[in-house]
């Protein structure tokens, strides 16, 4: 289900915690499972749960609780825009009104092309930086302007 | 920039130099010699927590809750099982300051909780990271290697008997885990639910064991306390409020960033070093404390200085010290109903209260903001508000509570004016 090399960095999650606690791993165990597939489709996770010996719903429960993990297709390129107060103080609605024209979705929608998908985001905790988006999760974008927007989708494409 | 000089940078003195976050950075400025004095020596830990009592720190997540005061809670001698976990889940909008100490001090933060782990009988330990920075996940996990290769972290430490080890756990999105127990639920692999107190962690945390949680900021404070004394250390603030502390200023600012500043320092000093209100425009209000904190008019906070308790008196917090500042071009009810928004999607589901009253409120707000507001909806919301606060497991019932009453209060005509005239005044 996931490479030997998603699998050895599990390993490396589960030996953090004490030997009976190996379900302390699952948030990283489904990270990296989801950095692999792009989402978590519900084989996924099973095989993670079972992978850490724990019952298949409480590794659902930690999928679908946490906002970050996905449980339903998204784009190759997910973008994910903070517009919480500090950011939409900084102008963070005007960026989330040029993704949505440029890209033609709304968030929580995904292009036709299946390319991009745009979410909205909560604090990233980085409000100095304001505004500021995600990619894929991994990757932060600050200080954003009109212009970075283009050039990001660009360099994405 | 030293650890070695008693500076008012207490934790982000490595800012300036090259390579901050480096382990050769840190040494070469007296880096980690607290942690080798205090367990080559055997210092008492009941030593070190007089001296953090003197220093009159308090916890930098929010609470501000005494430091000495919640390491001595801890059951220190009891055999088995212990835990220090750093909580690094810093998603209080306006708040960014841990960010910094792990991008430019991590080797602080590290030598903090192992300090803490040797004074609280915890062999290993925890840095339970906010979701969304995982570049700076990352690079902890480089800074705890490095430790671990050169000895400051991992069995033995030191020709000695006592053994640390210390991973970094990283959050996946959710602003409740910055609750210490929905934070302990996390640790162990669940949804990040608030658990009812008592017990306290103190007596059943991680694992049912004994576990001290405490701010990154607080942590990394600890091994300046020790190099220099908790007396210097309460010098640097005022009483009650020894320190300096990191201020994450936001919003309509023309620098916005983190200020490391005595306790006490007015808060005008701090907007001017934050380079003052962006074009010159007027101050409209303050939000000093992280979004869950009261609202202040400008000219209230004008007034008032940095530190636990002058805030408190102005009736606000000063949280995680997180200053949002808004300038006159700023709708209060649209700055509001976004905040009100981010409190309804964030509430766990736990408690009835918080789950269907952040969601009511913000419903409301929504519909004051668009021109759909009632008559009798001001009443209605403060209403609302007042029967979540308090009547939950956890703090975040409060913490959606009181931005809705402070902006009624302070902006109440703003929000009458929406309602009556279907539009805003700004």
């Amino acid at each position: 289900m996931l490479s030997s090399e998603s699998l050895a960095l599990i390993d490396l999650e589960i030996a953090k915690y004490p030997a009976e606690q190996k379900q302390s791993a699952v948030m990283g165990a489904l990270r990296i499972a989801q950095t692999e597939k792009g989402w978590l489709k519900s084989e996924v996770i099973e095989f993670v749960a079972a992978y850490l010996d724990m019952p298949a719903i409480a590794a659902y429960e930690v999928a679908t609780f946490y906002n970050m993990y996905d449980t339903q297709s998204v784009g190759r390129n997910k973008i994910t825009l903070c517009t919480n107060l500090p950011c939409a103080l900084m102008g963070a609605n005007e960026i989330a009104e040029h993704l949505k024209k440029k890209l033609g979705i709304g968030f929580g929608e995904t292009t036709a092309d299946g390319r991009y998908t745009l979410k909205e985001g909560e604090c990233m905790g980085a409000c100095g930086d304001a505004p500021m988006c995600l990619h894929n999760n991994h990757c932060m974008h600050t200080r954003l302007t009109p212009e970075k927007i283009d050039e990001l989708l660009e360099r994405l494409k | 920039m030293s650890l070695l000089a008693p500076s008012v940078k207490v934790c982000s003195w490595t800012r300036e130099l090259d390579n901050p976050a480096a382990l050769a950075t840190y040494v070469a400025h007296g880096g980690y010699q607290a942690l080798r004095r205090i367990i080559s020596e055997n210092v008492p830990g009941d030593d070190i927590i007089a001296q953090l009592k003197l220093s009159a720190l308090r916890g930098r997540g929010g609470a501000g809750f005494p430091t000495g005061l919640k390491w001595s809670f801890m059951p220190r001698a009891f055999p088995g099982d212990k835990y220090i976990v750093c909580n690094s889940d810093e998603g209080e909008p306006g708040t960014f300051k841990d960010r910094d100490i792990m991008r430019y001090n991590p080797h602080q933060l590290i030598e903090g909780m192992a300090i803490a782990g040797y004074v609280l009988g915890a062999k290993v330990g925890y840095n339970y990271i906010h979701g969304e920075i995982f570049d700076v996940y990352e690079s902890f996990e480089r800074a705890l290697a490095e430790a671990r290769a050169a000895g400051y972290l991992g069995d033995k430490l030191f020709g000695t008997d006592f053994s640390f080890q210390l991973h970094a756990h990283h959050g996946y999105g959710a602003y409740i885990c910055g609750e210490e127990t929905a934070l302990l639920e996390s640790l162990e692999g669940k949804k990040g639910q608030p658990r009812f107190k008592p017990p306290f962690p103190a007596s059943f945390g991680l694992y049912g064991k004994p576990t001290t949680i405490n701010n990154t900021e607080t942590l990394a404070s600890v091994p300046w306390i020790m190099q220099h004394g908790g007396q210097a250390f309460l010098e640097l603030g005022k009483p009650n409020n020894g320190g300096s502390k990191l201020f994450s200023v936001s919003g309509h600012v023309n620098k916005p960033g983190n200020y490391e500043v005595p306790l006490g320092t007015p808060f005008s000093e701090l907007l001017a070093m934050a380079g003052g209100v962006r074009n010159g425009h007027k101050l409209k209000a303050v939000i000093p404390g992280g979004s869950s904190a009261p609202v202040l008019p400008g000219h209230v906070m004008m007034d008032c200085t940095m530190d636990f308790d002058c805030v408190a008196k102005a009736g606000s917090m000063l949280g995680s010290g997180a200053v949002i500042v808004m300038d006159e071009t700023v709708c209060m009810v649209r700055a509001l109903e976004r905040l009100s928004y981010f409190y309804h999607e964030e509430s766990c589901g736990q408690c009835t209260p918080c789950r269907e009253g952040t969601g009511w409120m913000y419903r409301m707000i929504h519909r004051i903001e668009h021109g759909q507001g009632r008559p009798d909806d001001l009443e209605l919301l403060n209403s609302v508000a007042g029967k979540i606060g308090g009547y939950t497991i956890c703090a975040l019932g409060d913490a959606a509570a009181m931005p809705v009453q402070s902006f009624l209060k302070h902006f109440g005509d703003e929000f009458a004016y929406h309602v009556e005239h279907k539009r805003c005044m700004v």
